[in-house]
């Protein structure tokens, strides 16, 4: 890697600063559609983080990530609009919502612990429909998700009288709602990726490599497997919760719809494609993931006016299709991700030979 | 006599019809070496998993430092102080050589979640605590050169060197090496010994499996012979060696 670009020097973290201070205002220039675009990238960085904890350091293969992230927003929602009249504030609903999600990061585990890879992935992707079956359908008889309409008029974050929806001033700087929130989420990013890193070297990020690694060796070593694979859903859990919040107020709706499981999908695949295990790779595939199919929209429909002077496919499809067929690709020719560690690299490398 | 570390009593276990282990009683005494041989499928390694939790017995039971062992996981036996390697070694292999025996401290230190998270000064000091073990240990099994190789890249022999500093770093009191010199040439052997030797000197109690009778006899106090999970004979290996039924059974004529 450059130098100049390496995270622990000076000069590196001070041009990593500038761009993240600048580039909600770059963005803005093409439109506050932008900066939410960029809100929703670094809000997908923070989820695929939480994911990594449970899939790239533990390696528990999980399809129901989406689940926790639904039951943070859900929180949120519930205790924080006119639905139940409830208006709590910021610092008493994020830590709920972490909270009931690690409850539920708990749920799922516990019958869990016993499976792997595959049977694993098929017991979450069941729990995160049901999360989701649940929400859409706890209407009745007593309403309390309001079903498939969601939940409206969801009040934004707010540190006392300062809200983070609509615009506000700053020594002469109009700050939109969106940037506002941008700045919440990076530094709830960066709390994260501190987390994550000082996890990966510690006793308990040993403790999960190993049983990664070798789950029988593991427990000989005297590993109590079971606390420690809990711990990794729990922690996974929290973060998704905590995520979930954020969303539902940036949103200011949720519905059951927003955490089908092709959501869990995605945030598995921004870990997988940008390299399991390895925090920058997950940041640059959570970057890549969540803004490369909203250009491919922008994108796409004016590419072909331009070129054939008329839209010939629905840009919708099409960008399916060219963010499928990027997938397949990167997958052919680099298997351990975009960004994979060095071990990882070389573990595939010597797999191949 | 010196004191008994481990007593095995009636331990049973089998698999459907087949008898893997039938009463076998016998005891190890602290500060020696023990020797485990038999025939192949006469028990040992099933006496190894039962003893480090991996099997529940289906019958009998260990008495260890004077009380029970009630090994049901296998992680409990490591925190009791019983520490094994494995016949098909099983290293951490995409984990550097360090941070395999960097593992085997899990058991005998505390930092959690919190700790690791605001990295506390506790916690710093028991990580440099850790990395500061984990070395000794590297240079007490003579691989410290290759401590930031990854496990999988190690020769055989470093291998099974790595395995043992990973046990010795849960601090045992009892180190059970299952077949540590299977496929190891006759240097490669003699090393060995001198190590397991300097195990024993140190103060840790060594239960060995072997095939390598040479071995086995030369360097272990006393030895047990299974055969058909049934105990032959329990004795010193002058003993052991002129048995007529261990004859029969396994060293041959």
């Amino acid at each position: 890697m450059k130098n100049w670009l390496n995270p622990r020097s000076t000069a590196g973290i001070a041009l990593i600063s500038v761009a993240l201070v600048a580039l909600p205002f770059v963005a803005a220039s093409g439109g506050q559609a932008w900066v939410r675009i960029l809100d929703f990238a670094i809000l997908y960085v923070f989820l695929a983080l939480g994911l990594n904890i449970v899939v790239g350091f533990a390696g528990l293969l999980d399809l129901g990530y989406i689940a926790f992230y639904a039951v943070g927003a859900y929180a949120w929602a519930l205790l924080a609009s006119p639905h139940f009249g409830l208006h709590w504030p910021v610092w008493a609903i994020l830590p709920i919502g972490a909270g009931l999600a690690c409850v539920a990061g708990v749920l799922l585990g516990s019958p869990t612990l016993k499976l792997r890879g595959d049977y694993l992935a098929i017991v979450t992707l069941g729990f995160g429909e049901i999360v989701r079956i649940f929400m859409n359908n706890l209407n009745a008889p007593v309403n309390i998700t309001n079903g498939p309409q969601g939940i409206t008029l969801i009040d934004p974050v707010a540190f006392g009288a300062f809200r983070l929806s609509g615009n506000s001033q700053f020594f002469g700087l109009t700050l939109s709602g969106p940037q506002k929130y941008y700045f919440l989420l990076v530094a709830l990013a960066i709390v994260v990726i501190v987390i994550n890193l000082r996890l990966q070297h510690s006793r308990i990020g040993r403790a999960w490599q190993a049983i990664r690694e070798d789950e029988i060796a593991a427990k000989a070593v005297g590993i109590d497997t079971r606390n420690i694979k809990l711990l990794a859903f729990a922690m996974g859990a929290s973060f998704g919760g905590i995520a979930g919040g954020i969303f539902a107020a940036m949103q200011g709706f949720v519905s059951p719809e927003s955490f089908s499981l092709i959501e869990s999908v995605m945030v598995l695949a921004m870990v997988v494609l940008g390299g399991m295990g390895h925090i920058p790779g997950v940041i640059l595939g959570a970057v890549l993931l969540s803004i490369l199919p909203e250009a491919l929209r922008y994108g796409v429909g004016p590419l072909q006016t331009a070129l054939f002077g008329k839209q010939l496919v629905d840009p919708e499809s099409l960008r399916m299709l060219v963010f499928g067929l990027a997938l397949v690709l990167v997958m052919r020719f680099r298997p351990a991700g975009l960004w994979p560690s060095p071990e990882r690299r070389r573990e595939l490398q010597e797999t191949a030979r | 006599m010196s004191e008994v570390l481990l007593q095995a009593d009636a331990v049973a276990k089998h698999f459907g019809g087949v008898r893997a282990l039938r009463d076998v009683t016998l005891s190890i005494r602290r500060g020696e070496i023990y020797g485990l041989i038999g025939p192949n499928g006469a028990g040992k390694t099933t006496f190894f998993n039962c003893l480090t939790g991996l099997y529940v017995p289906d019958g009998g039971g260990f008495t260890f430092c004077g009380a029970p062992l009630v090994a049901d996981a296998p992680q409990k036996a490591a925190a009791r102080g019983i520490a094994r390697t494995f016949q098909n070694i099983r290293l951490f292999g995409n984990m550097s050589a360090l941070e395999n025996v960097m593992v085997g401290r899990h058991v005998r230190t505390r930092a959690g979640v919190f700790g690791a998270m605001l990295r506390t000064a506790a916690t710093r000091a028991e990580e440099a605590a850790i990395r500061q073990r984990a070395m000794e240990l590297l240079h007490y099994v003579d691989i410290a050169e290759r401590a930031d190789d990854l496990a999988k890249n190690l020769s055989y022999g470093d291998q099974r060197r790595l395995e043992i500093a990973r046990a010795l770093a849960t601090e045992p009191q009892l180190l059970c090496l299952d077949e540590p010199a299977a496929g190891m040439n006759a240097t490669e052997t003699a090393e060995l010994r001198e190590l397991i030797a300097g195990i024993r000197a140190d103060g840790t109690t060594v239960l060995l499996i072997e095939h390598d009778v040479k071995l086995v006899m030369g360097l272990c106090d006393r030895v047990a012979v299974l055969d058909y999970g049934a105990l032959v004979i329990e004795d010193v290996p002058a003993v052991v060696q002129k048995d007529q039924r261990v004859i029969e059974a396994y060293l041959g004529a």
